[in-house]
């Protein structure tokens, strides 16, 4: 529209095409000065400290010095034996607690909206419960949880004794502590629920109604016409879960600090342990960068496969706001 | 005749009634999971009103007898530093967050939204990009940088980058602009409004729901906030209610009852934020997609 104006700008008329051409570079200079907090902020707080933390890793810090050491910090990051480097525990136990948390939010929420979604009386209320775990603060979260989880006098191993289980240690046991903290993670589904419930409400009525008039039953209604229809807000709420769960550190400082035995040390546990208990900046910032590396690659990897199972409603009339 | 009749009423009468199965069976469903998610409220309601010996008892007690609300005046003074301190810091600093956040991202999202400019599009995927990035790989200059300003040990380094605007709030602003009609641009233009008149006329008047979007959430994101203040706070009458809740879980021997008095105050003023809210909250979570 606006391109179309321009061509149609009478050419001769100089004056006019003098102050318009002002006028638009008044406005230019206007929206830099406008955009230029963000400019600033981008600047000072978070590409100079990207490039900072990318050459702070090359060198060995302590409190008082720091000496280039090359490509030492990654070596030694990489290293197996975990008296040098717990880069391997704090990743496998991280991967463990997304590759769990994840499908159970994501299967958790998207089963709520789903139901949500049937035009049922006292939508808005369910809707505000489930939301409600996701409204509190993490720390509140964390204490109340070790407060269910205790392997004495908690709800969870009394609910599991009504049914004749002998409820496990959790949070004091190494085998079960991650397990914990994922139990906990899907207690906050709602956030995803909310996302694919807007996602739902998106999908066109008359796709239903049109293979409902060729005979298709709910089964195939959702198979057909909502799975497909619902994958973009997938790939969004994977991408975004991704990046979320991989930065879990609230519930691992405050419930287990990492234990029993680094368990349920999480990988900006460990970052946090290394940057800001025993002051060592360079490597911290490696572990930072390759956190960084490894995220960056895994969005990656999931926009990359999104062409193969993402539906792109393209072909369709009906556009979603 | 009057056979088909039936048979059509009979197929009618039965399709209501798996519909109503239905509706029940949903609700059953949808019930149990509502009491799963509300169960920890009430379990953390009744251990803080519960008397010492009540605590440890198996199988639980749910409703306390009798309900200590002493527990509560107890709790205000576990700490050594009176808890109003806390929730004043707190207050104080949510206050200060909110008030950047809103100050920056309206004037910056209004100028991706309605200003033309060279490398606008490209400025605006590098904001978007950068919300993807984990916040671990800048922390620890940031660090370093405040340290060098003097700034550790105050609320310097949480409340001023709030003034430089953020991706999820410019986005979120800039979604909303989209929705006001342009004509109302080219009206107020041609009127000889400028580009500063264009915002404080037009644009900021009408986006007030937006506002109130953007406010409740810095408000209730920064209330929440963790790992800022436990980096950047060192002495305990600074802190926030959330890291004096940490403190008192890492210090003292664990008094479940005074536990769950404090961590039901820390989430009151986000909780009633949102009940009173609600509609423009899960709005905002829509448009944006920040969950938490």
């Amino acid at each position: 529209m606006t391109v179309s104006t321009e061509v149609d700008q009478p050419r001769w008329d100089k004056r006019l095409r003098g102050s318009r051409l002002t006028q638009r570079k008044r406005e230019a200079i206007w929206a830099y000065v406008l955009v230029s907090p963000w400019i600033i902020g981008f600047l000072a707080f978070t590409l100079g400290p990207m490039l900072a933390s990318l050459g702070l890793s090359f060198f060995e810090t302590d409190m008082l010095a720091a000496k280039f050491v090359g490509i030492e910090n990654y070596r030694r990051l990489f290293s197996t034996d975990v008296t040098i480097s717990l880069f391997w525990t704090a990743l496998f136990n991280t991967a463990y607690y997304v590759s769990l948390s994840i499908p159970l939010t994501m299967g958790a929420g998207f089963c709520i909206a789903l139901l949500l979604n049937q035009n049922i009386s006292g939508q808005s209320s369910y809707r505000v419960i489930y939301y409600l775990p996701a409204v509190i603060p993490g720390i509140a979260v964390s204490l109340l949880w070790m407060w269910l989880f205790h392997p004495e006098f908690g709800i969870i191993n009394w609910l599991l004794s009504l049914v004749g289980i002998a409820g496990p240690r959790w949070l004091f046991d190494r085998r079960t502590a991650k397990l914990a903290l994922v139990i906990m993670s899907v207690w906050g589904a709602g956030g995803n629920m909310l996302i694919f419930l807007a996602g739902l409400q998106g999908i066109p009525t008359q796709l239903y109604e049109a293979v409902t008039i060729d005979g298709a039953g709910a089964w195939r209604r959702f198979i057909h016409i909502t799975l497909p229809m619902i994958t973009p807000t997938m790939l969004f709420l994977l991408v975004t879960n991704v990046i979320g769960s991989f930065q879990v550190f609230t519930s691992a400082y405050v419930m287990t600090q990492g234990g029993p035995a680094n368990s349920t040390l999480m990988y900006v546990l460990y970052l946090y342990n290394v940057a800001f208990r025993q002051y060592r900046m360079g490597f911290a910032s490696a572990l930072a960068w390759v956190f960084f590396i490894i995220i960056m690659m895994l969005t990656i990897l999931i926009f990359r496969s999104s062409s193969a199972w993402v539906y792109y409603e393209t072909e369709i009339g009906g556009r979603r706001s | 005749m009057t056979g088909a009749l039936d048979t059509l009423r009979t197929l009618r009468q039965s399709k209501e009634w798996t519909r109503r199965v239905q509706v029940v069976v949903i609700h059953g469903v949808l019930l149990i999971g509502a009491v799963i998610v509300l169960i920890p409220f009430l379990w953390m309601l009744s251990t803080s009103l519960k008397p010492p010996h009540q605590i440890r008892k198996f199988p639980p007690v749910w409703i306390p007898k009798p309900f200590v609300w002493s527990n509560y005046v107890r709790a205000v003074t576990i700490f050594p530093v009176p808890l109003w301190v806390f929730v004043h810091n707190s207050l104080l600093m949510s206050l200060f967050i909110t008030i950047g956040t809103l100050m920056s991202n309206t004037i910056v999202a209004f100028a991706f939204a309605r200003l033309r400019f060279p490398g606008s599009r490209i400025l605006f995927l590098v904001v978007l990009s950068t919300m993807m990035l984990p916040g671990q790989v800048t922390m620890i200059p940031l660090f370093i940088l405040f340290n060098k300003l003097g700034w550790i040990g105050t609320y310097k380094p949480l409340i001023v980058p709030a003034f430089f605007a953020d991706a999820y709030d410019i986005f979120l602003m800039r979604q909303f602009y989209a929705t006001i009609p342009q004509e109302l641009d080219d009206a107020a233009r041609i009127d000889g409004c400028g580009v500063l008149g264009l915002f404080f006329r037009i644009m900021l008047p009408l986006s007030k729901p937006a506002l109130g979007i953007m406010a409740i959430f810095a408000f209730s994101w920064s209330w929440n906030y963790f790992l800022g203040p436990l980096i950047y706070l060192n002495r305990m009458e600074t802190f926030p209610l959330a890291i004096a809740l940490s403190y008192l879980r890492a210090t003292y021997r664990v008094l479940w009852s005074e536990l769950m008095v404090v961590s039901f105050i820390a989430m009151l003023p986000p909780l009633i934020l949102f009940f009173i809210a609600q509609r423009s909250y899960i709005q905002g979570i829509v448009i944006t997609g920040v969950k938490g």
